[in-house]
């Protein structure tokens, strides 16, 4: 088994998880790219989960990624659809526009 | 019988003032005069048993308060000092009683004045017979309390409203004294009680306690804090401004409180803790030094007064400082026989400027009286043996015991001694001055009044006339008759009430002092008189060039503005409270700090930072991700890294935040 490495494996699931976190909160434009940020995270997370269950030796891990999986695509459809819905209401997907949720 | 003495006159007050609508004026006076009545023949049978027979009696009445160390009674000792008091009082009460059924009879409130006029007695008595310093400071506050609610009794005029409430705050100033006086003995003898005191202080001598860091004297404090309140109650100097104006309330009240009650309390005190104050050379300087000051400043300022009233007024506190400076030179007893004789004279003085204000339409001003002689003869025959008695005119009541006051002054052969006889015979011959211009502006001179005014003039009938007729008889034969008794040699009269350390007496040595200064108070008074007589009589103009020159009209606003005494508490002391209490207490403290730090601050604090904190939300999701990012980050790092920063976190600097952010705008 491959152990002495784990950081460096690691550090690339962390990387990959900023990133998304990064393009959550830097990104202006595009609700779209928001949900992509976010489906980046998923991802960099069940990479995290994957790792762990081949570290740790333990199927849980994996189960968990079919889970995250399965949750991640609904998550995705319905946001895209809500995105839809919002654009033919508003004819924008722009962030800057988005300013009603105001208390 | 000794209760009933106390409690009689509580009986009238409280049956009058409930039910004295019911029974009428008429029946209120009955009652409350029948009381005073039956109390002091009481008094008299309870002199007899105690004094001639000298049977002290004490009774202990209930447990009053029973907590750890602090024990009062309510109880009642009746020795010599207090009977004789209780005489005084209770004589010179019920004729003020009867008195004021007639020069009351006019006032629809004649029963409620009567009832104050019981309550005060009852606690005048409850002051002497009480056995603790507790009890008695009981008695203490409730004559202050009757004093206001009398001087106070027309409260509808303005006058009377501010000089109630002058007295009443004057004379706690006076009781917070003796508060703390009665305090620092229980801290320091954990007792209240006389006899416990008395017999401890021997012990106590050259003890120092600690307060503040800082040591002091146990009794020496003691005698210092007791004093200030018989200060503030005998108007002594410093605290004397109320007296004067007390003369607001009805004549009766003035009479009550300046003969036989209200301010014969700081004397009773000084004699009743004689066993403590032997012990304190140091506070019986100053004791005599103050009341001899007394006695001289009132005498000079009675001088140019011209209220009838406040010229008696002024004599009182003269007198009373004649009777502190005794007391100070530890003749004791000669201070209680001056207060006894007082009582008397100074009764009759006042209820007899009464029925002169009664027969001249409530006029007060003597300038404004004049030729009374014929036109009340009874009050005039009875003014004349009350001045006489009081300027200590030769076989009257006053003569005895001033004289005595004075020679024990001199024969203490100390410069406070001398000091005391010094300004006591000067007072003396000034007391005999404005004396005689009393009656010579009142009786004697031309009238000076309104014609309508005048022409109706005539003596007052029945009971005013008998009140005064009768203390007229020991105004004139008491001093003679008691001399012997009370402050004669070698007289046990006084048994274990008062005591006087043996290295303190000195009525032998004042037997012994040079003749001429026997002799000069006595003939100091009598030029006094003639002085006053003939200069009033032949050279009126030359007395008013006198006046209206330069230097004249400076000495004349200096004793008529009584040494600018109230100018000066007013314009410096009082203002300085009131601004003190404007800017200080209630501008910085009240709406200042407690403001800011109280409830209404903090309300304010939280709705303004509540709105700062509503800013945060823009409505942009890119700034609600920020901030969930960085919230996230920080309680990720704090749960990272709380091993180190929990060594450096100061929780004081977080007090320090909040009460900083109480004064932050936006």
């Amino acid at each position: 088994m491959i152990t002495s490495n784990i950081n460096y494996v690691l550090n690339i699931s962390v990387t990959l998880f900023l990133i998304g976190v990064l393009g959550l909160v830097l990104n202006r434009k595009n609700i779209l790219i928001i949900i992509m940020s976010i489906e980046l995270m998923l991802l960099s997370v069940n990479l995290n989960f994957l790792i762990f269950s081949i570290y740790l030796d333990d199927i849980i891990g994996q189960l968990f990624v079919l889970f995250i999986l399965t949750i991640a695509a609904t998550e995705s459809a319905i946001g895209l659809a809500i995105l839809t819905v919002y654009y033919k209401l508003k004819n924008t997907i722009q962030i800057e526009k988005i300013k009603n949720i105001k208390t | 019988m000794y209760l009933l003495i106390v409690f009689l006159p509580l009986l009238g007050f409280v049956y009058v003032s409930l039910f004295g609508r019911f029974i009428g004026p008429k029946g209120s006076s009955i009652l409350t005069v029948n009381c005073l009545i039956l109390s002091f023949l009481f008094s008299v049978c309870s002199f007899y048993e105690v004094a001639l027979i000298g049977s002290n009696t004490y009774l202990k009445l209930a447990v009053w308060i029973d907590s750890e160390s602090l024990n009062i009674d309510w109880g009642f000792l009746f020795d010599s000092l207090t009977v004789i008091m209780c005489c005084v009082v209770t004589f010179v009460s019920s004729l003020v009683h009867i008195y004021s059924t007639e020069y009351m009879a006019h006032d629809p409130h004649l029963a409620r004045f009567m009832s104050y006029l019981s309550l005060f007695t009852f606690f005048m008595l409850i002051l002497v017979t009480a056995d603790n310093y507790v009890q008695m400071f009981v008695g203490w506050e409730g004559v202050g309390l009757c004093s206001y609610l009398l001087i106070n009794f027309w409260f509808t005029r303005i006058q009377a409203n501010k000089a109630a409430i002058k007295a009443m705050v004057v004379n706690r100033i006076g009781d917070f004294g003796l508060t703390l006086g009665i305090l620092s003995i229980f801290i320091n003898f954990k007792s209240v009680d006389y006899a416990t005191i008395f017999a401890l202080v021997p012990l106590f001598t050259g003890n120092q306690f600690n307060f503040l860091t800082l040591d002091f004297d146990i009794i020496t404090t003691i005698g210092i804090l007791l004093f200030v309140g018989a200060i503030g109650k005998s108007a002594q100097l410093g605290l004397h401004t109320w007296l004067p104006d007390a003369m607001e309330g009805p004549t009766p009240v003035s009479a009550l409180i300046h003969a036989a009650t209200m301010v014969t309390a700081g004397v009773f005190l000084l004699a009743r803790s004689s066993p403590l104050y032997e012990y304190i050379p140091v506070v019986l300087d100053i004791i005599t030094i103050l009341g001899a000051s007394t006695a001289f400043f009132a005498a000079t300022v009675g001088l140019l007064q011209n209220d009838l009233k406040r010229v008696i007024a002024y004599s009182t506190c003269s007198q009373l400082g004649y009777m502190v400076f005794a007391c100070g030179l530890s003749n004791y007893s000669v201070g209680v026989f001056h207060l006894v004789n007082h009582a008397f004279f100074k009764a009759l003085l006042f209820l007899g400027a009464g029925s002169i204000i009664h027969a001249v339409a409530d006029e007060q001003d003597m300038r404004k009286m004049g030729g009374l002689k014929r036109l009340v003869p009874f009050t005039y025959s009875v003014m004349v043996v009350g001045s006489l008695a009081l300027i200590g005119f030769p076989f009257l009541t006053g003569f005895y015991s001033k004289d005595i006051i004075l020679e024990a002054a001199y024969g203490n052969f100390t410069s406070k001694g001398h000091y005391s006889y010094l300004l006591g015979t000067f007072g003396a011959f000034l007391t005999a001055f404005y004396s005689t211009r009393l009656i010579y502006l009142t009786f004697l001179c031309k009238p000076n009044g309104f014609r309508t005014v005048i022409c109706k003039a005539y003596d007052s009938s029945y009971q005013i006339c008998f009140a005064l007729g009768v203390l007229t008889i020991p105004s004139i034969f008491a001093g003679y008759y008691t001399k012997d008794m009370i402050i004669g040699l070698g007289t046990d009269f006084w048994g274990s009430s008062i005591f006087v350390l043996p290295e303190n007496m000195n009525t032998i040595d004042s037997e012994f002092i040079k003749h001429i200064f026997k002799i000069l108070p006595v003939m100091l008074s009598l030029l006094g008189v003639f002085t006053s007589f003939f200069v009033y009589t032949f050279s009126n103009a030359t007395l008013f060039q006198l006046k209206i020159s330069y230097i004249g009209k400076k000495f004349y606003n200096f004793f008529n503005k009584k040494w600018f005494f109230d100018k000066f508490y007013n314009e410096y002391l009082g203002q300085f409270l009131f601004n003190f209490g404007y800017t200080i207490s209630y501008k910085t403290i009240d709406r200042g700090i407690f403001e800011i730090f109280g409830p209404m601050g903090l309300s304010n604090l939280i709705s303004k930072k509540a709105l700062h904190l509503k800013n945060f939300q823009t409505g942009y999701i890119y700034h609600y991700a920020f901030l969930i990012l960085a919230a996230s980050t920080l309680f990720l790092g704090l749960r990272e890294f709380w091993f180190v920063f929990g060594n450096f976190v100061d929780y004081r600097i977080f007090l320090i935040f909040s009460i900083i952010s109480f004064f932050l705008k936006q």
